[in-house]
């Protein structure tokens, strides 16, 4: 692929067209503004319906030939039956069997389950992917095996994408752990129980066609209904969805990790400390290691403080629902449930409640949860001496993650990095980043375990903990440490031929991601 | 030809972290290096490097050396490197890898250690950061929690580290083994600055003068302090004689495992059938005028009967308790530290005696009350305690220059 590239206002190289549309490069932040109207898909009628409701297909293949699956389409899927999930590679297998080419997958992110997509890849069913890929697929991209480009955009840009008709889906399937035959859908509920289906609403609203797949068919009405039977086409049943023990896990263990524990603590401690937490305060945690661990910290913290937070975001697990049943917290905003604890929360208590990627992170709206949160905990593979963040490569840049929700919990009032200030030698504190995904602006505290470094834009957060015991240090400093640990790594050599794009979340391109050998 | 015997050190294996595999096979007119490495793009030259210079400081100039790497660190690979020449039958001087950044922070007789950890000596991945968990002492152990093929290894890996790794403000501590083993454990690493060594499964004074020896020949009288490990009844009835074997001894603990075993008895929560040789190990290691130190607790997720078991133990007079897993630490401190009360206390008495001591007072008051010199001396103790559990102000002394006390001690 020869592609004319541009520099883009962080000074990185970006192809000027991406899969065929022209692309805005990275402006800055604050830099670009959307025109024009939401996209939207054409009109139906009932007329084209069942009246009595009922959507049902004998199967996969058979939905995709009611809906007119053509060469060339947009599929789309959503993640949250995450590495349990069947149905996506189902979807293709059906595809390939009806003799379909070239269709973009379009999923809110992919799994190593998802690895059965690269048959379809190098068979021409595929032709590209747009979004995340972890793994095989990761893998394959890096090694520039697939013909079109690969596109990493966050959960709220990929809202974004689908509302301003940047991306338009053909064919949107959702997995449904529980609906009706009339495609009213839910994920709180039944055997693949996934929490919630926030991933799969855009595709619901604005793509072409809609196909709903569920093992656990139920009689109208399916309630609550986060997927609207109106948006949706057909309705197939199936023996299963997925393997339920790798949707959600059993219960959500906090790391015995040493390393993981001492950031998380620190973490937690800094926030104490620097006057975060505090009465009515709010907090975003993820469900993995380190942010795991500091919920549990925080919750010990604000147990004897006697703190309550007015509202947390999660990826939700049993330290925050625990959270929840003891009044410390008193609503939790969810945007994926991670075990089992979380589902059943989610399920009945009413304060804790489902969220998309519309109302948490899509930033061409009139504003969303992501920057009313005072601090968010985050992981990343490299930070840099500026404080610009990587999350989906490491140094060697291979794709190895996708963005998630990372960019837009960047908007939060303290967005804070938790990393180890190596993993296996690898610096995570470099010169440069390998890939920009988050401006160094936006990322106010990195927390290793040697150490915090906090931002020198914020003097307000270095005022609140001047004085404080923790091991406050020059990011400059962790980094001198971490090189006479590990050595000085050589340089990698870079810059041959784009594989893949990350999109800032208003949908500019902040940076490539290079071909590796 | 290819060797048949192919030498091997170092651990092999996808879940392998920060340490390598080195394998040496004999055979061919020259030297041949294979570097396969998880971080190759980074430090692939510098671990072909640090390869060579080995093989050149032990003379080897044929033969294919095979390096699989999963992130270990410089001094990591040039022990298993080392190591690896050493079991191929060649010999030669070390290539020791640079110092940690930071002098090696000197150690006293009487320092607190209240926590000690242990680490295995074989696994590079969990020294790194050990120096950040805030124990009173790190130890490497070369005993029990290395196979008996790997000792050998094991003891030039910890022999790096004593030079390479960060300790922190931790005490440097290595468990070296019994016997003859042990003697090359200690000659290996006497000269690297280990603050304290420990000896295992004590049960005749003699060992620990035998070591004693060995240690003063190589590190001359500068060298560690001793703390013997009593894990058998035998090894309990002579206590005594073996806390006061040396002058080097400082301390004297016990292992409860091992000591249960040979009781015949399980050991159990309320800890009767070791009650006795815990109470004779405080006897023994104050009257030679050392710290007696608790044996571990091994339920790692149970936090509240560790800190159950570190009271009872500091109520029966220990100084300390080994700790298994960095979680423990936290807890450890936290119920050695003395209470406010305990910590008020203890500073009157120290005051009192310092009082005393600057009026040319031979007895100390506190109030009405005389104390001798063994309480003064632990009233110290309790205020070191107090200041580095946080009970007590690090400044606590600021206002030295006030007036004395009341009689009333207020």
């Amino acid at each position: 692929m020869k592609l004319e590239m541009v520099t883009n206002a962080a000074g990185r190289q970006v192809p000027a067209e991406v899969n065929g549309r022209v692309s805005v490069p990275f402006a800055g932040i604050g830099g670009h503004r959307p025109s024009g109207r939401k996209a939207a898909p054409a009109i139906a009628t009932c007329l084209d319906y069942p009246s009595d409701g009922d959507k049902r297909a004998g199967s996969i293949r058979e939905a995709l030939e009611t809906v007119g699956l053509a060469d060339g389409m947009v599929v789309s899927s959503h993640h949250h039956l995450r590495n349990g999930d069947a149905v996506a590679n189902a979807v293709f297998d059906a595809a390939a069997e009806l003799g379909t080419r070239d269709l973009m997958w379009f999923p809110s992110a992919s799994f190593p389950v998802h690895s059965n997509q690269i048959r379809h890849l190098d068979s021409g069913v595929l032709h590209h992917i747009e979004g995340s890929m972890n793994g095989p697929l990761g893998a394959y991209c890096s090694e520039g095996k697939m013909r079109g480009l690969g596109v990493l955009r966050s959960h709220g840009g990929r809202w974004q994408a689908i509302q301003d008709g940047e991306v338009r889906i053909d064919v949107a399937v959702i997995a449904a752990p529980t609906a009706d035959a009339f495609g009213n859908a839910t994920g709180d509920r039944g055997p693949g129980a996934c929490g919630l289906l926030g991933f799969a609403l855009a595709d619901s609203i604005y793509a072409e066609k809609v196909i709903v797949v569920t093992d656990n068919l139920i009689p109208f009405p399916c309630l609550p209904w986060q997927i609207q039977g109106n948006n949706v086409d057909v309705v197939v049943e199936v023996d299963s969805i997925g393997d339920p023990a790798q949707i959600v896990s059993g219960t959500t263990r906090v790391t015995q990790s040493p390393d993981r524990r001492r950031i998380a603590e620190l973490a937690a401690r800094f926030c104490a400390e620097a006057g975060i937490m505090r009465p009515g305060f709010s907090f975003q945690a993820g469900a993995g290691g380190i942010t795991l661990a500091f919920a549990s910290y925080l919750r010990d913290l604000m147990r004897a403080a006697g703190v309550t937070a007015r509202f947390a975001r999660g990826g939700s697990s049993a330290v925050m629902v625990e959270m929840l049943g003891e009044g410390l917290i008193e609503h939790i905003l969810d945007g994926q449930t991670f075990d089992l604890d979380a589902v059943a929360s989610l399920r009945d208590d009413p304060r804790h409640v489902n969220t998309s990627p519309f109302t948490s992170y899509n930033f061409h709206g009139k504003g969303n949860f992501a920057s009313m949160v005072d601090v968010a905990v985050l992981g990343a593979t490299e930070v840099d001496l500026e404080f610009n963040g990587n999350v989906v490569t490491h140094s060697d840049g291979r794709l190895l993650h996708g963005i998630g929700g990372w960019q837009n919990c960047l908007a939060a009032r303290c967005a804070m990095l938790l990393v180890p200030s190596f993993r296996d030698r690898i610096p995570v504190i470099v010169d440069e980043v390998t890939t920009l995904c988050g401006p160094g602006e936006l990322i106010d505290v990195v927390v290793t375990e040697r150490g915090i470094a906090i931002n020198p834009r914020r003097q307000d957060l270095l005022d609140a903990v001047a004085g404080s015991r923790l091991p406050i240090r020059p990011i400059a400093d962790l980094k001198a440490e971490l090189d006479r640990i590990c050595g000085v790594p050589q340089k990698v050599p870079r810059f041959n031929e784009p594989v893949a794009v990350v999109k800032w979340i208003d949908g500019t391109v902040i940076d490539t991601v290079w071909k590796v050998d | 030809m290819p060797d048949l015997h192919p030498i091997t050190a170092g651990p092999l294996g996808d879940d392998v972290r920060s340490d390598c595999h080195v394998r040496y096979e004999r055979g061919g007119a020259e030297l041949g290096i294979d570097v396969e490495s998880k971080v190759g793009y980074l430090y692939g030259d510098a671990i072909e490097a640090t390869a060579r210079r080995v093989l050149g400081a032990f003379g080897v100039v044929t033969g294919r050396l095979t390096i699989i790497d999963r992130g270990a660190l410089d001094w990591v690979i040039l022990a298993r490197v080392e190591a690896c020449l050493r079991r191929a039958g060649f010999e030669g001087d070390p290539v020791l890898p640079a110092s940690s950044a930071g002098a090696v922070v000197p150690t006293r007789r009487d320092r607190l250690r209240r926590s000690r950890l242990y680490l295995p000596g074989n696994r590079p991945k969990l020294m790194l950061s050990a120096g950040l968990y805030g124990a009173d002492g790190l130890i490497l152990d070369l005993e029990d929690s290395v196979p008996p093929a790997d000792k050998d290894a094991a003891r030039v890996l910890v022999r790096n580290a004593l030079i390479a790794l960060d300790w922190g403000a931790s005490e440097r501590m290595v468990r070296v083994n019994q016997g003859d083993i042990g003697q090359e454990d200690l000659r290996a690493i006497a000269r690297h600055k280990p603050h304290v060594v420990l000896l295992p499964k004590v049960e005749d004074p003699e060992q620990v003068r035998r070591a004693a020896a060995v240690l003063r020949q190589e590190a001359g009288d500068d060298g560690p302090y001793l703390m013997p490990i009593l894990e058998s009844p035998l090894g309990i009835h002579r206590a005594f004689e073996i806390a006061a074997a040396d002058a080097r001894v400082v301390a004297l603990t016990l292992g409860l495992e091992d000591l249960s075993a040979e009781l015949g008895a399980p050991r159990t929560e309320a800890g009767w059938e070791s009650f006795a040789a815990r109470q004779a190990t405080v006897y023994a290691a104050r009257a030679a005028g050392v710290q007696p130190i608790a044996s571990v607790f091994s339920d790692i997720a149970d936090d509240e009967g560790l800190a159950r078991y570190v009271e009872r133990e500091r109520g029966l007079g220990f100084d300390g308790i080994g700790c298994i897993h960095p979680r423990q630490i936290p807890v450890v401190h936290r119920a050695m530290t003395p209470s406010p009360t305990e910590a008020e206390r203890a500073v009157r008495v120290v005051r009192a005696a310092r009082d005393a001591e600057q009026r040319g007072l031979g007895a100390v008051a506190v109030g009405s009350k005389m104390v001798d010199p063994p309480v003064v001396k632990q009233a110290r103790r309790t205020v070191a305690l107090a200041v580095a559990g946080g009970a007590l102000d690090e400044d606590w002394d600021a206002d030295a220059t006030e007036a004395p006390p009341n009689d009333d001690g207020s």
